[in-house]
């Protein structure tokens, strides 16, 4: 039992190092900037937590305490289980006396005023730094090692660390912020307990009227939903479209039709509502030549909910071309073959066999429309005019000159109640449902094409939707040549000199506006991006591989942060993370958790689904060849999973490029992001640099993914000419 | 042929872009007739059911059931119906629904569809169960609703695409059974598609064994058995030994052969005097110690309970044989000689 000692040395000595030597409090001018170093010994704010103790910090004794407890065990008791139960008490008592008193000792002393008559006054103190955050990792290690010796999980002190770290990291930077976002909503400027704002809120007519059934207007929330539900039809309808095309009809140019669903994926979500402005908009060029042909005065209509919705079109239907694709080619073709040779015609079959296989289908693609369509916040940030959605309320409940946070809250809660909703319909109600991949083996055949009254109808919707989604994209690469948009259509190529100028004079120089903000944001992106992919795959794995209780709680938990807007999280995190005991906003931190966070369930459905592929036994003939789980993970699953890695390092970069929602809350001045910077341009007016911004964005982006797409198309071709050569070989023999 | 279930093929072509799966196929089907489609896998045999199920259409030639050229007609309008390899029962339907299907699509009303539909199920040996989903019955049951959703629509032929490969194996032996009954008892035209080779002997009416899109044989199950027309019919249908011969004298369509040294009276087949080809099924000869026969060694032997299976090296070079005598199996190196009876042996007809 030798290694159950080594392992709590190990952390142990980590837990000295963090009382010993880190700052135990926030350093103001950044931790790893290091210039705190020469004010050490003058400065008691940047003492390590020892001192601080002894400086009379009287919270921080029972933090002492319990490390020398474990000290004290470590030093007179053997590994096994009583050491164990008692490991595990004392990390659970660490953190949650860490995170007790973290909460109740603000700056300015307590932070609710009972405490305060009932203890007396204390010292206020600053946010959690360096040596405190060290210090409560190792207090869940200390229990997750406990629980080790004690035996659970075969006392894999590997796994169960992960699991503890995990479970600790998703508390904090998922349901913690959620949490504070609530009470926030509840807690007075001074901090005291209120439902004044809540109730003003709840029964606000602003957000609940139902005004517009009798000619008024409708409240935001009601306005949200209704969009929502448009959008989630159309997408839908326009994605069956789409598949259908895409997999039932002799269309000639499928492979174009396949592009599409790259759309969504590169594009910064405001774009799309930039273009329509340029095409659609006062003056747009449409609007111009509409105008100029019939002399009728167009005027504004885009802005508002039309505008918004036409926008969604574009943005979600190929989302819900890539859902549906699936669902269509997933139903067996034999089940169309049996319903022909029963006697019904292609437009019996189609409506009495194959609509109804798709209708669970359709129903997720349904459900994810409406989730998509409610979390989404750069189109009605752009389009919205005067009425916004929920997630623009929110945001300009925030920013703007209301700064109400509880409002702000409540219609986060709002927003959050609608999408989980949808998030738990889709979970719940269509499990089961699926009869997509009802079929037995040696499934032959082809799919029947469509019926010719629906195939022409539908190539024709398809083709004209194509011709205006490339339009718009058109719109948004030549827009940036365009000297002003509307009205002076020469020629230029100011827009990125201005944002990507570079001067030699006195060296190299980037002195284009944009440079600042897409060097910030290639660097995050840069970071965020292999943080992401870890954590969504260790994450996949333990929920795959390891059967621990709750797993099932803990993956559903993962998977419902994605169904929280962006907009939900970047508020949430403003009222988590801006005070003690954890403080990060304006830091670049809080932008790299946030993207974390918010991107790895897709790591973690990547993952989930590429190690159900590789056969268990695997693992287990590692572990049998005396390799520890961590081992295993390193030296056969990871490699195993390359092509998995990859995708969710492409994926999570570029998410970390294009996503605005969460982010415009949580950019500061020395941190800023390419997307809040080019709506700061378009609230500006300044189209021409933002379109110019965008499509450079875009650029980038498509380099990526194909750079990616090279590199693993590459090995599936050289597959399949293997195969071919095969299949020669055995057609000659 | 203006009989109501009769099928012809006239030189039908099939070709899949550049591939030809079927080049130039002719065959005839008479009315009430389990004909059984044979082949290893990729031998054209599912082509040729699709084909005629409307499914694929063919790129040349005809295609007649009924007297009636269908050969342009789709699928719904065929009078014929299938099984398929997967059921391919509707999963969003109860088993009566399924049933009903068919008839409903040819426009029967609802009632009565539903009434035929629970008689098709009585059929099959299924009454009750009408108001189950697919999913809810075992794979035996969910073929029989399969069965019971083609017979409904009494086609002129039923078309069954190896309909007992999802099935175990004890299964397997009892449903084609049921299946074999049904079309005796009813009457109907059936063509049934396999690779199973002892399937098709204990169903067919007459097999077609087919190989590279060509014809291979067309004959009853004990024709093939018995006078194979070539080696790669000798041994797919029950593995036969394929040796060397020489036929030494023909009188009267009846040929005298050296085989390894013993000398046989067996139908010539059209051969003539010289080397020739012999299927020598394995249980053709019988292992000896001593007596007259054809010398040999054995090579290996396997003791399987009623019966030994073994290798044979000799003057017909390795042969498989299997032995009714199992009380002392003979160990490997033992000199043996192998007794040799007519009735396992017939000449192949095509040349050496």
């Amino acid at each position: 039992m030798n290694k159950d000692n080594r392992r709590l040395d190990l952390i142990l000595a980590a837990g000295f190092f963090a009382l010993l030597v880190l700052p135990w409090y926030r350093v103001r001018r950044g931790f790893f900037g290091l210039d705190w170093l020469s004010d050490l010994p003058g400065s008691e704010t940047l003492w390590p937590g020892l001192f601080q103790a002894l400086a009379g910090r009287w919270q921080l004794w029972p933090v002492l305490a319990l490390v020398a407890l474990a000290v004290a065990l470590r030093l007179t008791r053997a590994p096994g289980p009583r050491r164990g139960r008692a490991l595990v008490g004392i990390g659970l008592a660490g953190l949650c006396w860490l995170a007790v008193e973290g909460l109740s000792i603000g700056l300015r002393g307590w932070n609710w005023g009972v405490l305060e008559t009932v203890f007396g006054p204390v010292v206020g103190q600053q946010a959690f730094g360096a040596g405190a955050v060290l210090l409560g990792a190792i207090f869940a290690l200390i229990s997750a090692f406990g629980a080790a010796e004690r035996g659970a999980l075969k006392g894999d002190a590997f796994v169960l660390g992960a699991i503890t770290l995990l479970v600790l990291l998703v508390g904090v930077f998922v349901f913690y912020p959620l949490l504070s976002m609530f009470t926030g909503a509840f807690q007075d400027f001074d901090g005291s307990f209120t439902t004044e704002g809540v109730r003003g809120s709840i029964f606000d007519p602003k957000i609940w009227s139902l005004g517009c059934l009798t000619g008024g207007n409708c409240g935001v929330a009601w306005r949200t939903f209704f969009l929502a539900l448009c959008t989630a039809t159309g997408t839908t309808l326009m994605g069956l479209i789409f598949a259908l095309v895409a997999t039932r009809t002799g269309f000639r140019f499928k492979r174009a039709l396949r592009l599409l669903t790259v759309l969504p994926i590169i594009t910064p979500p405001f774009v799309v509502g930039l273009a329509l402005t340029m095409l659609l908009g006062r003056s747009g060029t449409l609007t111009q030549w509409i105008e100029a042909a019939t002399g009728w005065e167009l005027g504004r209509w885009l802005y508002g909910l039309t505008g918004i919705w036409i926008a969604q079109m574009l943005s979600f239907t190929p989302i819900s071309f890539l859902v549906l694709i699936g669902v269509v080619e997933g139903i067996s073709p034999s089940m169309e073959e049996a319903s022909q040779t029963l006697r019904s015609d292609r437009w019996r079959t189609f409506r009495k066999v194959s609509l109804p296989l798709m209708a669970p289908g359709l129903a997720n693609a349904f459900l994810i429309g409406f989730i998509e369509s409610m979390a989404d916040f750069g189109n009605p940030l752009v389009l919205g005019g005067s009425g916004g959605v929920l997630s623009t309320e929110i945001f300009f409940a925030v920013v703007g000159a209301q700064n109400d946070p509880t409002r702000a809250a409540v219609l986060a809660s709002v927003l959050l109640v609608f999408t989980l909703s949808a998030f738990l319909a889709q979970r719940f109600w269509l499990a089961g449902r699926n009869f997509a991949t009802v079929t037995g083996k040696g499934d032959g055949g082809r799919h029947a094409s469509l019926p010719r009254r629906v195939a022409w109808p539908v190539i024709t919707m398809a083709v004209g939707w194509g011709l205006f989604t490339v339009t718009v994209y058109a719109m948004i690469l030549f827009g940036g040549f365009v000297k002003v948009w509307g009205l002076d259509h020469s020629l230029t190529l100011d827009h990125y000199a201005r944002a990507f100028g570079v001067s030699f004079a006195e060296g190299w120089q980037w002195t284009g506006v944009a440079w600042d903000s897409f060097w910030t944001t290639m660097k995050i992106a840069l970071i965020a991006a292999p943080l992401t992919a870890a954590v969504g795959l260790l994450t996949a794995w333990l929920i795959v591989r390891q059967r621990f209780p709750g797993r099932s709680v803990f993956e559903f938990a993962l998977m419902m942060s994605f169904a929280i807007p962006g907009t939900v999280i970047g508020i949430s995190y403003i009222m988590a993370f801006n005070l003690p005991p954890l403080q990060m906003t304006g830091t670049a931190a809080i932008l790299i958790a946030c993207f974390v966070f918010r991107n790895m369930p897709v790591g973690v459905r990547g993952g989930v689904a590429a190690m159900a592929q590789l056969d268990g036994s695997l693992d287990e003939a590692s572990l049998t060849l005396g390799a520890g789980s961590g081992r295993t993970m390193r030296r056969v699953i990871l490699p195993l999973m390359r092509p998995a890695i990859l995708a969710a390092l492409v994926y999570s970069f570029v998410r970390a490029i294009t996503s605005i929602s969460a982010v415009i809350f949580l950019v500061s001045a020395k941190y800023n992001m390419a997307t809040a910077y080019i709506v700061g341009l378009v609230e500006n007016g300044e189209y021409g640099i933002a379109i110019a911004y965008s499509s450079v964005l875009i650029l980038v982006m498509i380099t990526v993914i194909g750079g990616f797409q090279l590199l693993v198309g590459e090995r599936r071709i050289g597959r399949r000419e293997v195969q071919a050569e095969a299949a020669t070989r055995e057609s000659l023999a | 042929m203006r009989y109501k279930g009769a099928v012809e093929f006239r030189n039908v072509v099939k070709k899949f872009g550049q591939f030809t799966a079927i080049p130039d196929l002719s065959l005839s089907i008479e009315p009430g007739e389990l004909v059984t489609l044979l082949g290893p896998s990729g031998c054209g045999k599912t082509t040729t059911l699709r084909m005629l199920a409307g499914l694929e259409g063919p790129t040349g030639g005809q295609i007649l059931i009924g007297g009636q050229e269908v050969t342009r007609l789709p699928a719904d309008r065929r009078d014929v119906s299938m099984v398929f390899q997967s059921y391919a029962l509707f999963p969003h339907m109860t088993v009566a629904q399924n049933v009903a299907y068919g008839l409903e699509s040819g426009g029967m009303k609802p009632a009565e569809a539903r009434e035929r539909a629970a008689e098709g199920l009585v059929l099959v040996g299924l009454e009750g169960l009408g108001a189950r989903l697919p999913a809810e019955l075992s794979g035996g049951q969910q073929q029989r609703v399969a069965v019971a959703r083609a017979l409904v629509l009494e086609p002129q032929v039923l078309l069954l695409d190896e309909p007992l490969s999802n099935l175990d194996a004890r299964l397997r032996r009892r449903v084609r059974t049921e299946i074999r009954e049904l079309q005796q008892r009813l009457g109907f035209t059936a063509v049934y598609v396999t690779h199973d080779q002892e399937e098709a002997l204990a169903v067919s009416d007459r097999i077609v064994v087919m190989k590279n899109g060509v014809v291979a044989q067309v004959g009853s199950p004990r024709e093939l058995y018995e006078a194979p027309a070539s080696e790669f019919i000798a041994d797919f249908i029950g593995e036969a030994n394929v040796v060397g011969g020489e036929v030494l004298s023909v009188e009267g369509g009846i040929a005298r052969v050296d085989l390894g040294g013993a000398i046989l009276a067996l139908p010539a087949r059209g051969l003539r005097e010289g080397p020739a080809r012999l299927a020598m099924r394995s249980n053709a000869a019988r292992v000896r110690t001593a007596g007259a026969g054809v010398p040999g060694r054995v090579a290996s032997s396997a003791y399987l309970g009623d019966h030994v299976e073994y290798e044979i090296d000799g003057p017909l070079g390795r042969v498989f044989v299997v032995d009714d005598e199992s009380d002392t199996p003979l160990p490997v190196g033992t000199e043996v000689v192998l007794d040799l009876r007519p009735r396992g042996l017939a000449l192949i007809p095509e040349g050496v």
